[in-house]
């Protein structure tokens, strides 16, 4: 019965783990999808979960803390907008700025604030969204295995946590089954294709970078107020880029990114997990191995080696019309 | 019992910059008719149904449908007003299929199911009423071009477009397709839609359109019944009479010398099945300038493309001086001796944030003469473009200009004087005269003469009918990826007319 | 990087200078929002940057490796291509240096390592730019995605090798042993002596002048060489190059292989100049600097030079600004150089048409 607590542990740990990389990919995929070019999550990703731990501090409320953590995505996102779409300028450089920007602007005002060293007081209570307790867990948790199942590794995440995995379907279902999502995966392929029947393409790519902006939001929030209990100086750690070399791995599609994020998600708990622990025959896998994998994977994915992977036809190009 | 006219255009001018795309036109299409445009490249025909399209604002004029003035700044404006448009480039959405594509931009509603559920239905009967059948579950990528095409016009159609605007329909087509989208054409006009027609082909116009205009250098020149007309008629007011006669330059000696370059079956077949190039075979002598004449977009560009080396065929054999190049890339075909003016000189001719003195190197920077070693020296650079620039008289005589301030005619003379002033064997030259004025061009053309009688070989395309005429020794009239049979330049303009519009002479 | 209308004195100086102005302002609003005085901070910054010898010596120290790294991305960019991958380059760059040092630091002296270990440094920063280079090259993929997961993959190697590899035994601290003495750069005390200067404890050393040759070697790279002449035509113009017979992926792996080479050789500074050992976070993000540089200077070595010293006075001066003001941070530096990168290459497009307006006027008037 231990291997089975193990077993569930470390899907619980993934379930936790994947979830932030879910909600940033995702928003990565809106944009994306609409043809800009977002290298920016790592930054939009540090300053929602910012803005969340602050204001959930000052109003002891994890809902207006999650309100404005999707605020500061949504802010960030039109900074990128502006500068791609209404001034055709590079989203690279832009992606890159914004990454900076966040980074610096986060520990200064951090520090200004709290003068705890960029870190900001810790939440309880009201402030902070706690793990929910599914109904029925309590009482089902002996049955054998789907007990444990339910009780450990279903029930007890936080809600953004099973916001994150919802969100899988809902965009799935806005992309392929709404006029929006239709036209947005459409002036991501071919603008003039959209141009050509009278829709308007800024209008377009801002909106879907508006849904990028809540989603990674979210994203942020679950960082600083669900996962943990404060925002920590640089704490997305990387995972905006994890979460977009996800999104390439999953070639730009809503089910696949759910695996590839957990596929990631698992790598990163396996590496908690296997710390210290030999394996046999090749003794102890060095903890940056699972750190470097999913960059590793997503680099022969790129390079064609394993499938090809096409992006948004008209990913990173500004939008001229040219007649 | 006379019906407003489907569409009416009066006095629409239209600028950019200094070019005048269209000058006072006028313009009455009767609904229920198949209206052709027809003109030369440059002559105005896109810009006008960009016009009415949405896609450009007339500088003045106005714009009537079914009799009411109307005012057209954006696409979703024509839309609304009926217009509906078939552009050469499809402007599909490739991964996306048949029926999304044809939802695109009239979905009603958040949810896009109901729309679907309308769509095919109404993709049923448009199948029935106008033979347009494709299936609707196809990823357009996979169709051929006719149904790409079939598809493009389907969007429209559901848009409830009376009028129905397509542009070059057939260049990409087969004749059969071809065949095809003439029949739907017609079911279309019967049942009280109207068609407006851009194309370049005779053809075309005589075999399916009841009204023919025909455009020529931005103006509204004729505007005739197609029964009234013949294509003699039609090729004279499209290619029409120029001021000044060319000039014929005898030939110092009309014996020809070896054959430089020969091709063999050169075809180019693309991804999606068009063939640009089909079967080329043809030689190039020295001291000879052998002309090819054609509207564009009948395979120049690629053919050219080929013989530098910048594009690989399909097929078939490229020799030069009896040594096979076809596997060659443009670098080594340079360097045995070929040179290319290309098309485009903006953008494969020259650098256009380099100065003259770096283009004027551009292709023989790698010349032990310009620098030391692995150095090139500026001052040897501009040296070489001091002597480019006095022999071709190119102004300003500022060789640290950027090629982008020099005017279209002294451009191509950098251009020109570069690759000819690396002596050659063959040279290869695309649209020499496009966007230059009139003293580049004598001066252009008087160098192309005396590197012939250099004895030099010249393979001429040109769009511009008067040139290849004036130039050259012998005519190679391209249509739809064929080259004609050799005909003399004294060939007169109507009977070339008729074989640039794909009709062979009477 | 290119102009139309505009003289090329407006274009090099105006419109940076504009973007600068703009950058600083944006930042002086985010000090407000902190709760301080933004001229106060800018005042504190300048005096901790230029105000004496020994604030100069860390300005300048800084600034070395920001001429590495802004030139890296600059000769990338001429070919058209972004190298993101500084930081990688760097890092594999230390590597390459440290390995050197701990080989011959011990029995050679610094002016005999110094050179095989900067031919390390290159060779290693050049060959982490390679891989990302030939599968855009060869396969299309796209380098700035690659460069910036590479940049990761070296950061975890290099956490790798220090802990489990080059850690002294023994010690906790992920870092390797301390040179010998011939791995140790000089640094220039005696120089600024010898100018009423006096330098403290400053690590500005000898890879400053090493840094000013690999300037005037790109200059001569891109301006005076067939090479260069080649880069820039693919960066301009793919398809006159392609005409004029210039294999456009043999271009693209030449010029990415200088620019990772560069930016490996940044490595000498902080780690034979100033550390004396490989340790963790020695790149300081110059790699992404290096961008704000590039771009600052119009990927001229006359103006990433001037731009390097700016982010070197930035970085020094926040550090100073932390000391004399708490309530602000030393990230304050990495919020100005977003702004700068933000202003200066992503919103390019709409300063230029305000300058173009402005200064059109009067030109056509004189």
């Amino acid at each position: 019965m231990e291997n089975i607590d193990l077993l569930f542990s470390l899907v619980g740990s993934t379930i936790r783990l994947s979830a932030p990389l879910i909600l940033a990919a995702l928003a990565g995929l809106f944009c994306e999808r609409a043809g800009i070019f977002n290298i920016g999550l790592e930054g939009m990703l540090l300053a929602s979960a910012f803005a969340a731990a602050c204001v959930a501090y000052a109003t002891g409320s994890a809902t207006l803390g999650l309100l404005s953590g999707v605020a500061a995505g949504i802010l960030m996102n039109l900074i990128h907008g502006f500068a791609s779409i209404t001034h055709g300028g590079n989203q690279v450089i832009s992606g890159v700025a914004l990454n900076f920007f966040a980074a610096g602007v986060t520990a200064v005002l951090g520090n200004a604030w709290f003068a705890q060293g960029g870190n900001s007081p810790p939440l309880s209570g009201e402030a902070r969204f706690d793990p929910i307790t599914l109904p029925g867990a309590e009482a089902l948790k002996d049955v054998p295995v789907l007990g444990p199942l339910y009780a450990q590794v279903l029930s007890g995440h936080n809600v953004l946590t099973y916001v994150a995995f919802l969100c899988v379907p809902l965009s799935a279902f806005v992309l392929y089954r709404t006029r929006f999502g239709q036209n947005l995966r459409a002036v991501g392929e071919n603008p003039a294709a959209v141009d050509v029947v009278g829709l308007s393409v800024p209008a377009l790519r801002y909106r879907a970078l508006l849904v990028a902006g809540v989603i990674i939001g979210v994203a942020g929030a679950y960082l600083s107020i669900a996962q943990s209990a404060s925002f920590v100086r640089d704490m997305s750690a990387g995972k905006g880029f994890i979460a977009l070399a996800a999104l390439i791995f999953a070639k730009w599609r809503p089910w696949p990114v759910l695996w590839a994020c957990l596929l990631f998600g698992s790598l990163d708990a396996l590496a908690a997990f296997l710390q210290g622990k030999p394996l046999p025959l090749v003794g102890e896998v060095p903890v940056q191995v699972f750190q470097a994998a999913p960059y590793v994977l997503t680099c022969l994915l790129l390079a064609g080696f394993i499938g090809h992977a096409r992006a948004p036809r008209a990913g990173g190009l500004p939008y001229v019309k040219d007649r | 019992m006379s019906e407003s006219p489907a569409i009416e255009l009066r006095g629409i001018s239209k600028s950019f910059g200094a070019v005048q795309a269209n000058r006072d036109i006028d313009l009455t299409v009767t609904k229920g008719t198949i209206h052709g445009i027809v003109g030369e490249n440059g002559a105005g025909k896109s810009t006008l149904m960009s016009i009415l399209y949405g896609y450009y604002t007339a500088d003045a004029g106005e714009i009537r449908v079914g009799g009411q003035p109307v005012r057209i700044a954006t696409p979703a404006d024509a839309i609304r007003a009926g217009i509906g448009m078939v552009h050469q480039h499809f402007m599909l959405v490739d991964d996306q299929s048949v029926i999304e594509n044809v939802m695109l931009g009239s979905v009603d509603g958040l949810l896009t199911a109901a729309s679907l559920r309308r769509t095919r239905a109404a993709l049923d009967e448009l199948g029935q009423t106008y033979g347009l059948k494709v299936d609707p579950d196809a990823i357009v990528e996979t169709l051929p071009v006719g149904l790409q095409q079939r598809v493009a016009i389907l969007r429209a159609m559901v848009r409830r477009a009376d009028v129905l605007i397509l542009d070059e329909p057939t260049g990409v087509l087969t004749p059969t397709e071809a065949d095809d989208l003439f029949r739907v054409l017609g079911r279309l006009r019967d049942e009280g839609r109207t068609v407006i027609l851009i194309t370049h082909k005779l053809r075309e116009i005589m075999a399916i359109t009841d009204m023919v205009s025909v455009l020529r250098r931005g103006e509204m020149i004729a505007t005739r019944r197609t029964a009234d007309t013949s294509p003699a008629e039609l090729a004279e007011l499209m290619v029409g009479r120029r001021v000044q006669a060319p000039q014929r330059t005898a030939r110092a000696d009309t014996a020809r010398g070896p054959v430089r370059l020969s091709v063999r079956d050169l075809a180019l077949t693309l991804r999606g099945g068009a063939r640009p190039v089909k079967d080329l075979t043809f030689d190039l002598r020295a001291g000879e300038i052998l002309g090819i004449a054609g509207v564009a977009g009948n395979g120049q560009s690629e053919l050219l493309e080929l013989l530098a080396g910048t594009r690989r065929p399909t097929s078939g054999d490229i020799r030069m001086r009896d040594r096979p190049i076809t596997a060659l890339s443009a670098g080594e075909r340079r360097k045995l001796g070929l040179a290319h003016i290309p098309e485009d000189r903006h953008h494969t001719g020259l650098v256009l944030p380099f100065a003259l003195y770096e283009n004027a190197v551009l292709g023989t920077h790698r010349d032990p003469s310009l620098g030391r070693g692995p150095f090139l020296s500026p001052r040897a650079m501009r040296d070489r473009a001091a002597g480019h620039v006095a022999t071709y008289d190119i102004r300003p005589p500022d060789p640290a200009l950027r090629s982008a301030g020099f005017s279209g005619g002294n451009q191509q003379k950098i251009v020109v004087a570069r690759e000819i002033e690396r002596g050659p064997d063959v040279i290869l030259i695309g649209q020499p005269t496009r966007g230059v004025d009139i003293g580049a061009i004598e001066f252009i053309h008087r160098r192309m003469l005396e590197q012939r009688d250099a004895g030099k070989a010249i393979l001429l395309v040109s769009v511009e009918l008067d040139e290849v005429r004036a130039l050259s020794d012998r005519i190679l009239v391209m249509f739809d990826g064929r080259l004609s049979d050799p005909v003399p330049p004294e060939t007169d303009e109507r009977t070339l007319g008729l074989m640039m519009a794909g009709m062979t002479a009477p | 990087m290119n102009d139309r209308s505009l003289p090329s004195w407006a274009t090099a100086l105006l419109i940076p200078a504009i973007n600068l102005a703009l950058a600083f302002l944006a930042s002086g609003i985010v000090v407000l929002i902190a709760g301080q005085d933004p001229l106060r901070a800018m005042q504190v910054m300048a005096t901790g940057a230029f105000g004496s010898g020994e604030a100069l010596g860390w300005t300048l120290y800084y600034a070395t490796s920001f001429i590495f790294t802004g030139l890296a991305v600059a000769v990338a960019f001429h070919a058209g291509l972004f190298n993101i991958g500084g930081e990688g380059q760097a890092m594999l760059g230390g590597l390459g240096a440290a390995l050197v040092a701990l080989w011959l630091g011990d029995s050679l002296p610094w002016w005999a390592v110094l050179p095989v270990a900067t031919l390390a440094a290159a060779l290693f920063g050049m060959t982490w730019a390679l891989p990302p280079a030939w599968a855009q090259a060869r396969r299309g993929s796209h380098i700035v995605i690659t460069t910036i997961m590479f940049n990761f993959i070296a950061s975890t190697l290099l956490v790798y090798l220090l802990v489990n590899v080059l850690i002294v035994p023994g010690r906790m601290a992920p870092q390797s042993r301390r040179f010998g003495d011939g791995g140790q750069i000089p640094d220039l005390r005696g120089l600024f002596a010898a100018l009423g200067l006096d330098s403290g404890a400053s690590p500005v050393n000898v890879t400053l002048f090493l840094a000013l040759l690999a300037a005037a070697a790109v200059w001569v790279l891109i301006w005076r060489t067939r090479l260069g002449y080649e880069i820039r035509a693919v960066g301009h113009a793919p398809a006159a190059a392609a005409n004029a017979g210039i294999d456009p992926a043999r271009i693209i792996l030449i010029a990415m292989g200088v620019s990772g080479a560069l930016a490996g050789a940044m490595a000498l500074n902080p780690v034979l100049g100033e550390a004396g050992r490989l340790k963790l976070d020695f790149t300081l993000g110059a790699g992404f600097v290096g961008i704000a540089v590039a771009l600052m200077g119009r990927c001229h070595p006359a103006g990433i030079l001037p731009a390097a010293l700016l982010f070197g006075a930035l970085y020094q001066g926040g550090a100073a600004l932390s000391f004399e003001m708490p309530g602000i941070s030393r990230n304050m530096v990495a919020v100005i150089q977003a702004l700068v990168i933000l202003f200066t290459g992503a919103l390019e497009n709409m300063t230029r048409p305000l300058v173009q307006r402005l200064i059109a006027a009067p030109i056509r008037r004189a």
